[in-house]
This record gives C-alpha cells, structure tokens and sequence, in this order.
C-alpha cells in the first residue's frame, strides 16, 4: 500500500507529460473561430471615456477592416501597439478598436501615451462584446471584409513578421475581393 | 573559422558528456579510483570544450561576423559593443549553449571540490547524463554556429528591449539558478541509487541548493526590476507564463532549502526532500520547455519551432519520468527514524513546504490551465493575474503568519506559546503599523495594510529573535556583539533572508496596491503634481543614439517650490527593427519612486505624460538583495558543529536544551 503512495508523482507526471505532448500540437495564436465566414456581431458600443466617437457594427461600410480588442492592463499589447500604428499609418489599413474590460479613463490615456492607431474605438467595459466575439484574451484581432464579414482570427500580439507573412496578404487579397465585386 | 572550431567543441563535448553519463554503467564499479578518476577528468574535459565553444560563439559577435545565421538575425554593426556580448545569450541558440555552459561549469565545480566518493561520483554522472541531452539538443535542433550563404551586409538587430543592462545579465543569473538546481537533482538521483540519503548527503547539497536558489533570486528580481523601468507601464510583475517558469522552481527551491536542513539536522523528511530535489529541477525544465516550445502564448516567447518542443519534452520525460520511476522504486527504502513533535523546528518547515509547494502547484495550474482546457475541449481561456493574486496570495500570507514563531522554534519540540511570547515586541510593532497603514491607505484596500503588518511581523520576529538570542538586552554591547559574530552562518543567513522577505513584502504592497497614477498632455513649461512632488517638463530634444534615435525629456522636479533635481525620460526609436521603447524616467527614495515616461506627442496638447508615485519600490530590489545576501551566509555555513552531533539525540537533552542553543 504504502509503495503505491511512492509512485503517485510519477502517475501525476504521465498524465503532464501527455497534456504536454498534446498541447505541442496545438498553435496557440492561430485558433478557428465559430465567426469564420460569418457576419460580424451586432453590437453598438459607446465611445471611451475623453472620446467621443463609438464604434458599431454599422461603422465599418464595406471596407477591409481590423478589429483589435486591447486594454490599458494587457501587457502583450503594448508589445503589439507600434506594429498597429505602424499598420494603421504606413499601409492606410482601418484598424477599429474595442477597449476590453477596461476601467473609465484608463484606455485613454494609455492611447494618449502611445498614440492611437484606431480609427473607431468602442468602450466594452462589462466584455459583452468580447463574448459575442468569443474572445479569449487580449490582445486578439479579426480581419473583416467588405461584406463585413469575418474571415480570420489572431490570438495574441501581432508582431511585424506575423503581419508580413500572414495578416498582410490576407488584407490585400480581400481588398482585391473587394475591388472585383460588383 | 571559429565557428568551426566551436562546432567541433561542441560535437566533441557531446562525446565527452555521452562517456561522463555512461561510464558507472560500463564499469559498474562506483567505489574504484580509475573510475572515480576517468568521469572526474571526463566533467573537467567536458566543461573546457564547451567553454570554447562558447567562447567560439562570443567571438563571431563580438566581430559581428555576418556569415553566421545566429550573428545575422541577432546583430547590427551599429549595435553597442557591450549588447554584441549580451547578444551571444539572447536568442534561443545562444542562450542554450549559456545553460550548457553553466551546467558543464558546476559539474567543473563539484569535480575540483570535495574529495572523491560514491555519491559524487554517481553525482557527476548524472549531470553527464543532462549535459549530453542538452548538447544534444542544441546539435540537433538549435545550431549556433550555422552559416549563411551569401552573408548578408549587415544584420537584422537585437530586439531593442533586450539592449539594456538589466537584461544583459539577467539571464545568466537566470540560468545559474535553474541550471544549479541540476546538480541537487543529480544529487538527489545518486543518493536514490545509494540508498543513502542522510546528514552528509544533506551536508553536500545543501551549498550548492543554496547556491542555486541565490542565483534564482537575484536572476527574478533583475527580470522583475527590468519590466519595471524599461516595459514603462510602472508594474514589476505580471503573472506572464514566462515569469512564472521561473518562480515556480523558485518556491520549490524555496521549500528544498529549508528541508535539506532538516535532514541536515534530524535526518528526517528525508523522502520528501528528495521529492523536493527531483522538483526544483523538474520545474526548470518544465519552464524551458515552455519558453521555447510555444506551448502557451507570452510575451517572451523565444522563436518558436515544434521540434524543439518535441525535443525539450522528450528531455523532460527521460529526466523527471526518470528519477519519479527511480523515486517510486527507491524511496521506499530511504528509512527515517527521527521522531518530532508537531510544534518543533522540523513542524514548522514542514508546514514552510506545504505552503510553499501547494502556492507553487496555484501558480502551475493557473499557467497550464489554459493548456488543460485547450486540449480537453479544443477551445482557449486565458488566466489573469486576478486568479494569481486571489489563489497565490493567501498562501503566502499564511506562511508570513506562521515564519517568525516557526523560525524561533527548537528542534524536536517547542513550545508555541512561549516562543509567541518572546517575540511580543515584533507583534505588537505588526499590530501597529498594520492599523496605521490601513488608516493612512484607507480607503484603499484593507490587504494590503495586513500584508505590511504581516511583513513586520516576520522581519521583526526574525530581528527580535537575534536580539533575544545574542542577549542584546541584558549584556554590554561588546558581549553581545561578539555573540552575534560567533552564531552560526545558517541562523544568520536565515534571520538576513526572512528580513529581505519582509522588505520584499513592503515593496509589493508599496508598489503594487498603493501606487498612484496620473497621465496627461504636457507642454514644456507645464507641470504635473504626484506624490508630493511637481515635474515641470522643461524641454523635450530629440537625439540620435547609436542604433536608434531618441526623443528625450527633461523635466525638474520641485517641492513645495524647492528646485530639487533634474529627471529625464526617454522614447527611443530603434530603425532596423522598427521597435520603440520607453526609458522611464525614475528618481529612487526610500519612501517610494518617481517615475515618469514619455508618450506620443499630439500637436495640438502637447506630449503625453504619464507620472506614477510606487511607494517602497526600491525595498522590493533592496529586499531580495537581502535575501540572496541571506542565501549566501547560509551556504558558508562550516559543518563542524553538527559533526559532533549524533544522529540519535537523548529526547530528554533536547528538551532541557535552552531554546536558541541550536539553529
């Protein structure tokens, strides 16, 4: 009896190792989205406090689009906040932004601080919107096409490279899409 | 060519590893001296081919040697000579042959020092045994000294908040702690063959745990005191996958420093500080693999390549799988005789663990959680630092409750009430700085007031404690002086570490729950008023750095309309990377930091500031200097006086035995 207590951490062990293994598998940045292929959700969100513009489904008519979910509290995005303004100045891209479960003012000033890349900025302060989107952290950007709908999802802060090689083309194809459609 | 030569280094040092790890399974003789001889050179061997090989490695950086892909992607010509140096260790490659580095130099250590026996002979074995799946894994899957055909004109830069000092050495400090825990694991790993693990196996580890958990220390608080000056968002701690991969064999290191003592002492816990041994390394490990892999997402993610992962994993199973399956066959065997009462000295690090390891094991389930859930289920949650904070931090106040009594407790039995009432001086200063924090914080949150007052609680028990101890109250000076010079090294250490602790706790509270925060748009001349103090922004020029430009901000810092000091902050811009980065601007006091940073400029409002005031922020740095300090003392700790120590004591003698006559 007593011996089997003395392989109890090796039991534990294997079981790690295998959700190891499997998670090995897994890419945690590029994730499939129920939205895929989808229309955006309907929302209609207030602006930020020291803002005065929102951000609503409507906004986005018929242009190629990001939608950034960030927070002032969310340290991968200040990592990611001068690819954005990067993107949003050099290559002409509408990036919206929806402030995630931030506190009154807070989104603000962190934008003041950094600059802002968003062209529409919507306060989600209760993450409502977030789980319309089925986010599951922050920061998280989806590609929107001219029909306003959703076509890829990014889970984590976009570095240059991620933009070049996967983001980018993307963009480009869908605003060719866009150009071509009647 | 040297990278050639450093290629060959490497293969040659694998070979070496490969005999190192083998050859007690050839021989299968530990006792005989050729033997003990052959693995002893063989480490020593080991270490130097690897010491050129890294030194290979430095070479073509320091010559920014653009035919070398490791050179190309981590260097620029422009960049400072001292971050080419940093640079050899901060990309995957590199940092990988840095650990290899640091695992074949304690191996060196150990071989030179002691004389030769069983258990380090099996030890050094062992450490072979890690070393060649290590260079095996930087042979196979993470080449250092690949060539680039054609070598580009120049390369592609360090990531820009990696050129900083903080940075440049943290992770050789880092390193130096995972890659020490090595050599307890390996020790733990030959005392499970042998059988023996007792107060000398205890006696022969305990240094270089030690040694290894200073190291940790020291290399977490340069991480944490980085991300505090240089990320510019004012914080020190994030809960990140990446900094909890550190922490975690931190408090399982935490807990095997305090146990090794036990068995040191009593010869008891004995299976469970092997478990702990097999653990802290375990851990390491555990948070290599989830650095490289790409297993979870995190702001330092390293390049991430599922081989290497594949790779790591496979090394995690064959060390951790391996010793747990020699653990679950051999520890049975590990018999402890010693008894102890609950309320004792053992009772209390036995609680110490249990906080320590079950707040460690919330830190593991909150990192991996995101894991677990992603493959049972397929979908992805994140856990923040509210989980951490409500399930870390109650174990940890738990533990500041019960460090001051435990620590002043004797061997075998103690008696609480008695210790409690000893101490009375430190629980009452607890009781009131903790009502006086909570009324000058109020309405802040009430935890933070308890936090502090459970830090003096701790540190004032630990300094009362010595005060009692080398009667500072009821002898002249010089007397008591001298008996602090003459108690032991490990008393001392302890009391120095529970007091850096204390201050650490300070610190937290300081800067993490009482901090205040204004941002704002400023034009030069304006002023913005934080902490009691004013900033006026001066002026704000712009100037060209080595490998980045910077716009530079100067404010002049007033109170109560006394010109005090200048502080400047600065935004850099770094080109080949197209990366900015803040420098805050921060002037240091005992009473809490002034820190300031530079944002966007707006041209109608002016620059963004953003001002923070984080009370006793130094005393975090200050505090896990003192620890580490702390760490160090203990490691010098002479043995001679437990020599005379039997392993079987007269119950009766220690009982009788004034309290504080033994550490």
């Amino acid at each position: 009896m007593k011996r089997i207590l003395f392989l109890v951490p090796l039991a534990l062990f294997v079981v790690l190792g295998i959700y190891f293994a499997v998670g090995l598998t897994r890419d945690p940045s590029h994730m499939p989205s129920a939205l895929i292929d989808k229309p955006l959700p309907e929302f209609d969100l207030a602006a930020i406090e020291g803002e005065t513009r929102g951000f609503a489904t409507s906004d986005l008519d018929g242009e190629v689009a990001l939608i950034n979910f960030f927070g002032s509290w969310c340290i991968s995005c200040i990592i990611e906040h001068p690819v954005l303004m990067d993107i949003a100045a050099r290559e002409g891209v509408v990036i919206a932004g929806i402030d995630w479960k931030d506190k009154p003012g807070a989104g603000k000033s962190w934008l003041d601080q950094r600059g802002n890349p968003y062209v529409f900025i919507g306060d989600d302060p209760s993450g409502r919107t977030a789980i319309d989107f089925g986010i599951t952290g922050a920061p998280e950007t989806f590609i929107i096409d001219h029909k306003g709908r959703v076509r890829y999802r990014y889970a984590g802060p976009i570095t240059p490279q991620i933009w070049q090689r996967d983001l980018k083309p993307l963009v480009e194809k869908l605003r060719k899409e866009g150009d071509d459609a009647p | 060519m040297a990278a050639e030569i450093g290629q060959l280094a490497l293969i040659l040092a694998f070979l070496t590893a490969l005999f190192q790890g083998a050859a007690p399974l050839l021989g299968g003789q530990f006792s005989t001296s050729p033997l003990q001889a052959s693995i002893r050179v063989a480490t020593l061997v080991q270490g130097g081919l690897i010491l050129i090989a890294f030194l290979c490695l430095t070479y073509v950086h320091a010559i920014s040697d653009f035919s070398v892909v490791n050179v190309v992607e981590n260097s620029h010509s422009a960049k400072p000579f001292a971050y080419k140096l940093s640079g050899v260790w901060g990309n995957h490659e590199g940092s990988m042959l840095l650990w290899a580095l640091i695992l074949a130099l304690y191996g060196a250590a150990l071989a030179v020092s002691d004389r030769a026996s069983t258990l380090k002979t099996l030890t050094l074995s062992v450490q072979g045994m890690i070393a060649s799946a290590f260079i095996a894994f930087i042979l196979f899957t993470s080449n250092p000294f690949a060539r680039s055909f054609p070598a580009p004109a120049d390369g592609m830069d360090l990531n820009p908040l990696l050129q900083d000092p903080g940075l440049a050495i943290h992770p050789p400090f880092l390193y130096l702690g995972y890659v020490g825990f090595s050599l307890t694991f390996a020790y733990a790993v030959a005392g499970l063959i042998t059988g023996k693990v007792d107060a000398a196996w205890a006696r022969a580890v305990r240094p270089w745990a030690l040694a290894a958990w200073v190291f940790l220390t020291i290399g977490i608080a340069l991480g944490s005191w980085w991300a505090y000056y240089e990320l510019g968002w004012g914080g020190f701690w994030a809960w990140d996958p990446v900094e909890n991969a550190s922490f975690m064999p931190w408090l399982a290191g935490t807990a095997l420093i305090h146990s090794l003592r036990v068995v040191e002492k009593r010869e008891a816990l004995k299976v469970w500080t092997v478990l702990l041994a097999i653990l802290a390394f375990s851990l390491s490990l555990v948070g290599t693999f989830l650095v490289r892999s790409g297993v979870l997402t995190s702001v330092h993610a390293f390049a991430v390549d599922p081989t290497r992962g594949v790779f790591i994993l496979a090394i995690l199973a064959a060390v951790t799988g391996g010793s747990l399956l020699l653990f679950a066959l051999r520890a049975p065997l590990l018999q402890s005789h010693a008894t102890f009462q609950p309320v004792s000295r053992e009772g209390a690090i036995l609680l110490n663990n249990v906080f320590l390891v079950t707040a460690c094991a919330t830190v593991f389930i909150g990192t991996f959680y995101p894991l677990f859930i992603d493959v049972l289920t397929g979908t992805r949650i994140s856990v923040g630092a509210p989980y951490f904070n409500a399930s870390f931090l109650p174990f940890m106040a738990l533990m500041l409750v019960f460090l001051a009594p435990g620590a002043a407790l004797a061997w075998k039995k103690g008696r609480l009430k008695a210790t409690i009432g000893r101490l009375w001086p430190a629980l009452a200063a607890a009781g009131a700085i903790g009502v006086i924090a909570a009324w000058l914080s109020w309405p802040g949150p009430i935890a933070a007031a308890l936090g502090a007052g459970l830090a003096i609680w701790a540190g004032g028990g630990a300094i009362v404690d010595l005060l009692i101890r080398i009667k500072a109250f009821s002898s002249p000076p010089g007397a008591a002086f001298i008996r602090a010079a003459n108690l032991p090294r490990a008393y001392l250490g302890m009391t120095i570490a529970h007091l850096g602790l204390a201050v650490v706790i300070i610190g937290v509270m300081g800067a993490g729950v009482w901090r205040t925060e204004i941002v704002r748009f400023m034009a030069e001349g304006d002023v913005i008023s934080i902490g009691g103090f004013d900033a006026r922004l001066e002026r704000v020029i712009v100037e060209a750095g080595p490998n980045y430009t910077a716009e530079r901000a100067v404010f002049s810092v007033e109170r109560e309309g006394a010109a005090l000091r200048d502080l400047t902050t600065e935004r850099r811009f770094y080109p080949v990377r197209g990366m900015q980065t803040t420098e805050a601007g921060i002037w240091t006091m005992a009473r809490g930091d002034l820190y300031l940073t530079l944002g966007e400029k707006s041209e109608a409002a002016g620059w963004a500031v953003r001002a923070f005031f984080n009370p006793f922020a130094v005393w975090m740095w200050i505090g896990a200097g003192l620890m580490a300090l702390g760490g160090g003392v203990a490691a010098t700790d002479a043995p001679r006086r437990l020599m005379r120590r039997a392993p079987t004591i007269d119950p009766g003698a220690a009982i009788a035995a004034p309290q504080g006559a033994s550490t």
